[in-house]
Formats: structure tokens, sequence, C-alpha cells
């Protein structure tokens, strides 16, 4: 905590002791080369070569701490940044910005309810819908097909899911996808927009795959052999050894790869802002909800933040985007909680 | 060390480049950024208007806001937008700026009707009604009574429009706020507003997208990009009863009124008889007085000269792409504003 109360004081003790450690080894390389000269130049080259290599060691260290405490100072500055430009809008809507149910820039009245609910809803359908996808892709890749070349196939395929930009899936899912929906909220009798909350949840679950899908063949492929054999001994049939001894043996990673399929689902914007239908009004049945447009904070954000002509409304935006950052902290929080408990066990 | 030695040189080669470049671009390039609506056009006169004068325009299309928001940082020399500052913009800018008509361009009703290919035609009061959520079918007795003749599906109307902020959400917001006194009251008009119904596509080709896939889908487009992707339209009801098939003639028309000197007005519901109403002038925004920051004069002229060339021989590019031109009135407003700008108080033009 001292680190993000203070990023600049350890700075200066780094740059501190480096300068010590540097005047130490001057001092040591002058004095032996007064003493001994050649011979210490001949003898001891081992020496002189531990010296270079040991501030090699230091400076590699330094660096790597540097690098490291960079990205700390770049999370916090963006999120004091967060709150730093959202001030006007805390200031003017106060707390009730969280459940406020009217998004009006035109009476500058704003409520992040609506896409809070849309994120969530969104984020964890596509999860749900993603997982036995994910964890089959991974037990198949990882336990029964390891080598050759449909298992190198398949797991490029997925690795490539993965790289594909979210845009694409926006078009494919606008010109694909929504017809396909369309039909079939025709037969079950909701408004057959075929575009909305599960469309969007749809398309974030193949986009998610992969994260979870690839972490899980490499902890599945990684689980030690003897216990395997082991259970094998024991008489144990194929699907048991997956059931008893690789899921508890790589449960915590699987959960983490969920965990980062979840953190993908919450931030995509493209893809779902294509597919969403882009609406603030709060649907009153739970069909509705879940079949019916909707919106999320990060297409909110995409959609308005270039025209959002006055200053409580780009605060507005911008302290959607601190709501997100606290979901998502919250989230990963939680997971970390999750994951450390299985991990106990 | 030498790696030390070398990146030092690095840099200071980088900045000196920085330097030199930024330097030159002082001398004959003019910056401009803002309204996506009108960059085609732009690009097109500033490029020849190149052809001929020494003159290099760098136009940014970053949309109408962040136009605004650069000129307000003085980062650029002219903004262009398609909605005349709000009060906030201008309290913001604090000194007078001024709205020089480019062109003009026309929102149309955008439709996707199965078996109604041409001819549909709606009034101002019918569409708020729409958009309100309040007429909900195709076959509605409101509808039905405009089109008679023509068979009406008994299909549910879907509502859509812009996701995204947008000068084309402020002009049909504007042209449903002047026609019905409900949307005033409920909606109001601004480039993204509450919308009371409907789905919400982004961008132009979003709405589009969607009015083309969806059976019985309603939405709005600019005139040029409906014509383009060869969209099917509604003929609409203008102040004077008439229904009006948008075309670049019928915009044109609807500017050819008696315009206030600063162009600051509204275009939408026009008077003329032989105007579409659900039309917008798109402004280039240039500060009246040029003295600002370290500004030579020979730039505050050399800004007025395209400006001016944008208002006469630039005009000739707006057909082929689609923009209707400025109008005789739009055109003699225009020339007054661009002679009242000045530099250090004394006339430019």
């Amino acid at each position: 905590m001292s680190l993000l109360n203070h990023p600049s004081d350890p700075k200066v003790k780094e740059t501190a002791t480096v300068n010590q450690n540097k005047a130490i080894m001057k001092q040591n390389g002058s004095e032996s080369s007064i003493d001994k000269e050649q011979v210490t130049r001949m003898k001891n080259k081992r020496l002189d070569l531990s010296y270079s290599q040991l501030k090699w060691e230091t400076i590699f260290r330094r660096l790597l701490m540097i690098m490291s405490i960079i990205l700390l100072v770049l999370v916090v500055g963006i999120l004091i940044t967060l709150i730093w430009q959202s001030m006007p809008s805390i200031k003017a809507l106060g707390i009730k910005f969280l459940w406020g149910k009217i998004w009006d820039p035109v009476q500058n009245i704003y409520g992040a309810y609506p896409f809070l609910i849309g994120t969530l809803l969104t984020s964890f359908t596509a999860l749900i819908i993603s997982i036995p996808f994910s964890y089959a892709v991974a037990i198949y890749l990882g336990e029964y097909n390891t080598k050759g070349w449909l298992s190198d196939l398949l797991k490029n395929t997925i690795e490539l899911i993965a790289a594909v930009p979210s845009i694409i899936y926006g078009f494919w899912g606008l010109f694909v996808l929504v017809p396909i929906i369309r039909t079939f909220e025709a037969k079950i009798g909701v408004a057959p927009y075929g575009i909305g909350i599960f469309t969007s949840s749809l398309i974030l679950a193949v986009m998610i795959i992969p994260y979870a899908a690839s972490l899980g063949t490499s902890l599945i492929r990684m689980v030690p052999s003897p216990l395997k054999e082991g259970a094998y001994a024991l008489g144990a049939t194929r699907f048991e050894v997956i059931r008893s001894v690789i899921l508890p043996f790589t449960r915590t990673g699987l959960f983490a790869g969920v965990l980062l399929s979840l953190g993908r689902a919450l931030g995509e914007t493209m893809a779902v802002t294509m597919l969403i239908g882009n609406t603030s009004a709060v649907a009153n049945s739970l069909k509705a909800v879940f079949f019916g447009p909707g919106n999320t904070m990060a297409s909110v954000i995409a959609n308005e933040f270039t025209e959002a002509d006055h200053t409580v409304y780009l605060s507005a935006l911008i302290e959607l985007g601190l709501v997100l950052f606290f979901v998502t902290v919250v989230i990963n929080l939680i997971g970390k909680r999750i994951i450390t408990k299985f991990t106990n066990n | 060390m030498r790696v030390i030695k070398s990146l030092q040189l690095a840099i200071v080669a980088i900045a000196s480049i920085c330097i030199t470049l930024s330097a030159s671009a002082q001398d004959n390039t003019l910056l401009g950024a803002g309204s996506t609506f009108v960059y085609p056009l732009f690009s097109k006169v500033f490029a020849e208007y190149g052809k001929t004068h020494d003159v290099k325009v760098n136009y940014q299309s970053i949309g109408s806001g962040g136009g605004i928001l650069q000129l307000t940082n003085k980062t650029v020399d002219f903004g262009g937008s398609d909605a005349p500052l709000n009060t906030e913009q201008a309290k913001k800018i604090g000194v007078p700026v001024l709205h020089i008509p480019m062109a003009s361009g026309a929102v149309v009703a955008t439709y996707n009707v199965p078996g109604l290919t041409t001819g549909l035609d709606l009034t101002g009061p019918v569409l708020a009604d729409i958009y309100l959520g309040k007429i909900t079918t195709w076959n509605d007795a409101k509808i039905a009574a405009l089109n008679k003749g023509t068979k009406l599906p008994d299909m549910p109307i879907v509502v859509i429009h812009r996701s995204d902020g947008s000068g084309t959400s402020y002009i049909w917001t504007d042209y449903l706020s002047k026609v019905s006194e409900e949307w005033a009251k409920k909606v109001g008009k601004a480039g993204a507003v509450n919308w009371p119904a409907g789905l919400g596509g982004k961008g132009n080709e979003g709405v589009a997208g969607l009015v083309k896939q969806t059976p019985g889908a309603i939405g709005y487009n600019e005139l040029a990009y409906a014509i383009q992707n060869k969209m099917t339209y509604a003929d609409i009801q203008n102040k004077a009863g008439k229904f009006i098939t948008p075309t670049l003639a019928s915009t044109t028309a609807s500017s050819n009124v008696e315009l206030p000197a600063n162009a600051e007005v509204s275009l939408t519901n026009t008077d003329n008889p032989k105007g579409y109403p659900i039309t917008s002038f798109t402004w280039a925004l240039i500060y009246k007085e040029q003295k600002y920051s370290d500004r030579s004069a020979a730039k505050a002229k050399m800004l007025l000269d395209l400006m001016w060339y944008n208002i006469h021989g630039g005009q000739k590019n707006c057909e082929p792409l689609n923009y209707a031109p400025l109008s005789k009135s739009a055109l003699k407003v225009a020339e007054k504003i661009l002679k009242s700008a000045t530099y250090d108080g004394k006339a430019i033009l």
C-alpha cells in the first residue's frame, strides 16, 4: 500500500543504492589495479568478469523492478484519471448514478443501471455458454489427442479464434447469426429483432472460448503422468481418471482460465455494440430482458464518447468507465478468493 | 555506453526531425477537424484547391463534437460541424465564432416493408408517433390514411435509430421536435437522446444494415448514404403540405429561404414549398477574430481564401458526391459572413 501512496519514494531509494553500489565497485576496481597491475589483470580475469557480471545482475534486477513499478503506476494513474475526470458527474448526480434507470443526455440525467445489468448479463451468459466448450476442448486436446496433425490443427484454430478482430465477429454476427436468431425468436414468440442480449452473449461466448481452452489444455498436459498411471493401475477408466485425478489437479488453473475469459467478456466493445441493440430502456419481462435489446457500459462509451458535447455528459461517460473498472476489479478479487480457497483445500 | 550514446543521437535526430516538420507544417498547411459527414466533400475540394494553390489542408474527420473541441483548444484552423455550437460550447470558446455554410444534406426515412418498394408517404407527426412508439404496426389507420391505394401489411414496426452521437440524429430529432410537441417535451433534440423506442445501430452503416435486414423496419440515414446503397426511403410532407421526395434539388431548395445573417439556423421544416423538410447545413467554423495565439495575417488570409473557394468554385463537387449545393440565399449569407472575419480588427477579404 505504501507503494500506492508514494510511488516516487522507492524509486529515489533505488537510484541511491545503485549509485552506492557503483561507487563501491569503482573503489575496489581501482585499488586492485594500483596494487598488482598487469599480474592481476592476467590472473584475475575471472574476478573482473564477476564484477561486471555482478553489476549486470544488479542492473537487470532493478530493470525488472522498474518495469513492474511502471505498470503499477500506470494502473493507479488510470484510476486517478478516471476519478478525476468523472468528478463533475459525481458532483452533479451523486451516488444515485449507480441505480438510476434513465440515461437522457438532453435533460442531463444519467443512470448506469441499465448498462450495468447489460454488461453483467451478457458476460455471465456468454461465460455459461462457453464453459462446456472450453472445458471439452481442453480435456480433448490435453488428454485424448495430445499429438499429431489433428491436435495441432485444432489447437491452432482455437488460438486463431482469439486473434480475429472483434469487428469481424460483429459483422459475422450481424449478417449470419442475426437472421438465424430472428427466425428462432419468431418461433418462441418474442419480438423478432434478431439482435439483443442473447445474440451478443452468443458472439461473446465464441470470442472467449480460446482463453479458457488453451490455458486448460496446457495445464491438463502438465498433469504428472505418475499420478495418472497410479490411477490406471488401480483399475480406473479414462473417464474416471479425468474426473478424479486430472480435474481436481487442474481445478485452480481451469478456473483462472474462466476468469480470464470473463475479463475479456466484460470489456468487449465492438462486436457487442454491433449486436446488442443499444437501447437504454429497461425491459419489463424476463423474456424481453434476455432476448430483447440492451446495452453495455463499454458500448455506451464507444457509441457516445466522440459526440458528448457538454461537460456533465462527457464526465458521466467517464464515470461509466470508472464503474466498469470497479466491476472488473471486484470480479477479479472474488475470483482470486475462490482460487486461493480451492488451492488450500 | 555506446548503446546509450547512439540512443541519445537517435533521440536528438528524431527531435530535430519533429521540429523541422512542425516548422514546415506552419508554412502552407491549414488544419481542420470535425464532421465526418462533410469529409468526402472536403477532401475532394481541398485536393482540387491544392492543385492550383500552394496550400495543403489536413482535415481530420473525428466527428463534429471533436472538431468543436479542437477549435476551442485552438489546435486547428477551422472546425467542421453538422450542428451549430450549443450554449455550453459557445461559452467555453468565449469569443465569436463564424458559422459558414459549406453544403447541405438531407436525412431520409429509410424503410423495409415487404412488397413496398417505393412511394411511401409520411408526415412529420406520424414519424414522431412512430419514433415515440405510439404507432406500432404498418397498417395503422394514420399511415393508411396517408397512403390510400397502397396495401400495407399487418406487421409490427421495428424502429431503428443511431446508437452513436451524431449530427444525423441531431437533424432528425430537431425535425421531430418541431413537428411534435410531445417529442419536444419528452425527448428533445440532440446528437444523442433517450430514445423511447427501438433498436440502435452504430453509424450510418449500422442503421442501414438493421433496416435492410429486419422486415418491418424504419430508420433514418443521410440522403447520400441512402442513394449510394440503393435504399428505399419515404416522401415526407413539408410545411406547405406537399409530399416531397428527398433529392439534392429539394434539399437545396429547403435552404432557399430568408436566412438569418449568422446562418446559425436549423433548416428543418422549411417554409419553401419545394423544399424537403429534414435538411441541414453543414458548417465550417472559424474564429471571427483571426488574430489569436501567434497566427500571421498571411495564414488568416489563406484560410479565408480557402473558405471563399469552398462556397464558390468548390460547390461544383457537391452533386457528384451527393451533397446538396448551397442555395442562392445561402451563398449570399455565407459571403457576408466571410467578409465579416477580421484580423486585428481589420477585414480580411
